[in-house]
């Protein structure tokens, strides 16, 4: 199976292909002309691939825009014996991921154009995932003063966050939302009240037995409600990550009701787990936020099948073996996600809850939507990112297997289905599971 | 007698245990009560056994109680107090986990401030692990003691009605003893400002007071909790004296219990604060001293029961 013919062009036959933006499901092909997609269809090579042309039977496996990850811890630059860009773009690509964005919370921050270039220039390097850095709405995450938004957005910051931190005073991110909207860009929330945020776990009967401090879902509720009205105030563009109540939800519901400027995601915690996970006090499902009880769970999936929910990122968040080798107290938050991401998604496939292109939309073109980033999508002219799965091989989720560094999976152990075969970025195959 | 039926290696936490196993428990602790007031208080029981007290928060009573009880049955008891203000203690509680085996204990007494920390140890050491109270999650032997005392004053626990009164959000105490009461049998009210109750934490089969005269009327048993001078700075209640005014255990309250009603505390008291020293040295309601003293034979039993085990596993 060559990769790439001389003249750079390579045809992908007899695939499933799976294109959520245009609502594309056929068996088809796929052809590229060096870093793009040059014809794509049903129709494509009915009469046989032409002389010159090599050739990757996909076998009748789903053929589908690469993944768009939009949250995503890097650790580089700062704490590299975490994960570093190498490590979690070969993660990347083996979750089927050929984008991410990551956050500003690395060491120093991406508050300067000097880290904007420098995490692209190192992420270009490897050749793996594309890399697109969010930049820090507050100078050195502090929430205090902005940032340089017009020079960063210049740089290729392609949107302004705090990053694991909410942005808390409301003056700040009143005018956050306001200068961000002079640029016409998005400023992304981790919607936590950090007064009512000082506990490692969910607030409720279980916390309570468990003699941990909870927090409550009041945490959440109460900063996209602030955030909400804030929007409606100046008119800036509003994402919310990782929603994870129903009450939270219902409030985003509302605001696009109203024709608000404001979006959300959630992580596969949210929607495949519930509190119950950190029972026995086992450190890899603390999460932040916390994994809620089965109720929020389910309006969570409730949500990503009625639309409330813009897209689906894996809040990667790679910690050490040291970092969660503690009592739960004292456990860092965050779980690795990057090679979970579509087969945890995929379960709501299998159950039943949304169709493959409605999952997919999710993890592609949904969150290249709400950014504005051209990606996602199996278009005529579009860069060649794509995945290549079986969706419903099945798996145990084994996190020594990972080729990210860190191996805190919320779902260890955890049978799933659905496998990436092969990985492109710009044409190239970056990942290759039979090779 | 019997052999005593506890089959689990470890003693971290009441939930979990049933009614027989407590009983079984407390059955042998009486047996030690009777031993520890006669002129020949030591057993050789624990000839050769190594027990050790790891205690990462201060404390004298729970560690006293415990090295007098390994020693009463003639174990080696060593006491290991680690300060767990170091920046890295989880990683030095693991540390220590690996240092303590290459030691050979029997038994390992542990108190940690973190919830769950003394079942992370159980799970990483090859000896018996007693819990000796980690954060706010549980403290068994608190609430066996207790256990104990109740039934030698009233000579059951089942069908009593017993008021927890006090800082519940963060006592361990208060969460072993609701496992255990509900386990036996028993009628459990809680009692404290709503700042001081846990979330949910009627779901755990309780009813809840806010009203100290009302949560106290016709109870058999008043347990008060020591509340933590750092909890006075207004962050949980605005003072002292407005604490002691509505929740602190006077005559006048203690007035709307049963007249046979009797007092309880875990100690060390906050005279003035929790309780007032007239109640709290009553010799005829108040049974804290008694709890010493059961505390002893507690610990006492539950060495013996797990070290019983040890055998029957090989492990000695």
């Amino acid at each position: 199976m060559p990769n790439r013919s001389q003249a750079g062009l390579v045809a992908y036959v007899n695939a499933r292909l799976l294109d959520p933006a245009s609502g594309l499901d056929a068996k088809g092909a796929l052809l590229i002309n060096g870093e793009s997609i040059a014809d794509v269809g049903p129709g494509l090579f009915q009469g046989g691939v032409p002389d010159g042309i090599a050739v990757v039977d996909c076998l009748g496996l789903c053929l589908a825009p690469g993944l768009v990850d939009m949250r995503v811890q890097l650790r580089e630059p700062g704490e590299e014996h975490k994960e570093t860009l190498k490590s979690a773009g070969e993660a990347a690509v083996a979750g089927g991921i050929t984008s991410m964005v990551c956050l500003p919370n690395t060491d120093p921050v991406i508050d300067e154009v000097a880290t904007v270039e420098f995490v692209a220039r190192r992420a270009r390097k490897n050749g793996l995932a594309k890399v697109y850095p969010y930049a820090a709405a507050t100078k050195g995450l502090e929430g205090k003063e902005l940032s340089e938004m017009g020079f960063l957005a210049e740089a290729g910051a392609l949107a302004f966050t705090d990053g694991t931190r909410a942005i808390a005073n409301a003056q700040v991110m009143r005018r956050a939302l306001s200068y961000a909207a002079t640029f016409g860009a998005l400023i992304v929330q981790h919607p936590e009240e950090p007064s009512l945020a000082s506990g490692v776990m969910n607030g409720g009967e279980l916390a309570t037995r468990l003699g941990l401090t909870g927090i409550p879902e009041q945490a959440e509720v109460i900063m996209l409600e602030r955030d909400i009205r804030l929007v409606e105030m100046t008119g800036g563009r509003y994402h919310a990550a990782h929603v994870s109540t129903a009450a939270g939800l219902e409030i985003i519901a509302k605001a696009k009701a109203r024709g608000l400027p404001v979006t959300c995601d959630t992580a596969p915690p949210y929607f495949a787990l519930n509190e119950l996970e950190v029972k026995d006090y086992r450190t890899f499902a603390k999460l932040s936020p916390p994994l809620r009880t089965e109720t929020n769970r389910l309006a969570v999936v409730q949500a990503l099948e009625d639309g409330t929910i813009d897209a689906i990122a894996s809040d990667h968040a790679p910690q050490d073996a040291d970092s969660k080798r503690q009592t739960f107290a004292l456990a860092e938050f965050g779980g690795a996600g990057l090679e979970t991401l579509l087969p945890v998604t995929l379960e709501l496939v299998h159950n039943e809850h949304l169709s493959l292109l409605q999952a997919l939309r999710l993890v592609t073109s949904g969150p290249a939507g709400v950014l504005g980033l051209k990606a996602g999508r199996l278009k005529v002219g579009a860069a060649a990112d794509l995945v290549l799965f079986d969706p419903s091989r099945a798996w145990v989720v084994d996190p020594t297997q990972f080729r990210g560094k860190s191996k805190n999976s919320p779902f260890d152990g955890r049978p799933v289905q659905g496998m990436v075969v092969r990985t492109v970025v710009d044409g190239r195959t970056v990942y290759d599971r039979n090779a | 007698m019997t052999e005593p039926r506890y089959p689990h290696r470890h003693l971290l936490g009441i939930q979990g245990l049933g009614p027989l196993e407590i009983t079984a428990i407390l059955d042998l602790a009486d047996g030690y009560v009777a031993q520890n007031r006669s002129d020949d208080k030591r057993k050789n029981l624990l000839h050769g056994c190594t027990v050790v007290n790891l205690f990462f928060e201060n404390s004298t009573r729970t560690r006293t109680s415990f090295e007098l009880a390994g020693k009463r049955l003639g174990a080696d008891v060593i006491n290991m107090q680690t300060s767990a203000s170091s920046v890295a203690k989880g990683e030095t509680l693991i540390d220590t986990a690996m240092t303590l085996n290459a030691m050979h204990l029997d038994v390992l007494v542990v108190r940690h401030p973190d919830s769950g920390a003394v079942k992370l140890l159980s799970t990483k050491v090859n000896c018996a692990v007693i819990n000796g109270g980690d954060g706010s999650h549980e403290h068994p032997t608190q609430a066996l003691l207790d256990a104990l005392t109740i039934r030698r004053r009233k000579g059951r626990i089942e069908g009593l009605t017993v008021a927890i009164c006090g800082d519940v959000l963060h006592s361990r105490v208060a969460r072993s003893n609701i496992y255990l009461l509900n386990a036996m049998g028993a009628r459990v009210r809680l009692i404290g400002p709503r700042t001081l109750m846990p979330t949910d934490i009627a779901r755990m089969g309780v009813e809840v007071f806010h009203d100290m005269r009302k949560g106290l009327e016709d109870v058999d048993v008043v347990m008060m909790l020591r509340i933590q001078n750092e909890r006075m700075s207004g962050n949980f209640i605005p003072s002292i004296r407005e604490y002691f005014h509505f929740f602190g255990l006077d005559r006048e309250k203690l007035t709307r219990a049963k007249p046979d009603a009797v007092i309880m505390h875990p100690g060390p008291m906050n005279r003035g604060v929790e309780i007032d020293s007239d109640v709290a040295d009553d010799v005829e309601r108040s049974l804290i001293r008694e709890q010493v003293e059961m505390g002893v034979a507690v610990r006492m039993a539950c060495l013996d029961l797990l070290t019983r085990n040890l055998a029957n596993t090989g492990a000695v």
